[in-house]
């Protein structure tokens, strides 16, 4: 069962502290489904949770300018 | 895994939108898989007291004038165009129209994503300031060797 954050309507630093608060709230194996804007939070949320070891499963467009981002603990 | 990087923040100023900037970069850093150390030191100080209003604090007449004067959270100065401190509620009501986050809001996000708080042993000597005058977060009072140690082999910004 995932989890949806819908961050679309956030500011930096926002974006990133609003994922990394509902990731570290994850069990090992759980999903996050983050939606997203596109520009600054499709380019980093990924990136930054990929880069703490977190897994992108899948990265989507939902419908412009709205990005799906689904990660794994 | 790389080492981890680190970010390490004076807060000296005390102004509303530096230290605004303070904890914007601090959450942000954090959020991205930084360690944050933040070191509160003069105005600085004034944002980390647990009194968030006027309050007379210390024990010497200047000290207690003082702290009255500075006040606390709420009462942090605008760097430009204060008006006698009107703007930094104009400012927030800004934030909140326009989905940033408020100050309020940057401290929560610092806290719970395991900011490190310090505060200045000396500034605190100076202004009649105790620990017990500062919010629990504060973990340490410390001097410049202790913070520098802190601070080591990552970037340092004086706010």
């Amino acid at each position: 069962m995932s989890q949806v954050l819908d961050i679309t309507h956030e500011h930096c630093p926002m974006t990133f502290v609003k994922t990394k608060l509902a990731l570290s709230k994850l069990n090992a194996g759980e999903r996050l489904e983050v939606l997203l804007s596109e520009g600054e939070p499709l380019e980093n949320v990924p990136k930054s949770s990929a880069e703490q070891g977190y897994k992108v499963v899948s990265i989507t467009e939902v419908a412009k300018p709205v990005w799906k981002v689904v990660i794994e603990k | 895994m790389a080492e981890k990087k680190k970010l390490s923040l004076i807060v000296f100023s005390g102004d509303f939108d530096k230290t605004i900037a303070a904890y914007t970069l601090a959450s942000g850093a954090l959020a991205v898989g930084y360690e944050v150390n933040l070191f509160f030191t003069f105005w600085g100080l004034n944002g980390v007291k647990i009194k968030q209003g006027r309050a007379f604090i210390g024990k010497a007449l200047l000290d207690r004038f003082f702290n009255f004067l500075m006040g606390g959270r709420k009462k942090l100065p605008l760097s430009r165009l204060n008006f006698g401190g009107i703007s930094p509620v104009l400012m927030t009501g800004m934030m909140r129209k326009n989905n940033v986050a408020t100050l309020e809001e940057l401290l929560e996000a610092t806290k719970a994503l395991g900011g490190n708080f310090y505060a200045c042993e000396m500034a605190m000597h100076i202004l009649g300031v105790k620990k017990e005058d500062l919010i629990p977060e504060i973990k340490k009072v410390l001097g410049v060797a202790t913070f520098l140690e802190l601070a080591e082999g990552g970037q340092v910004l004086f706010l």
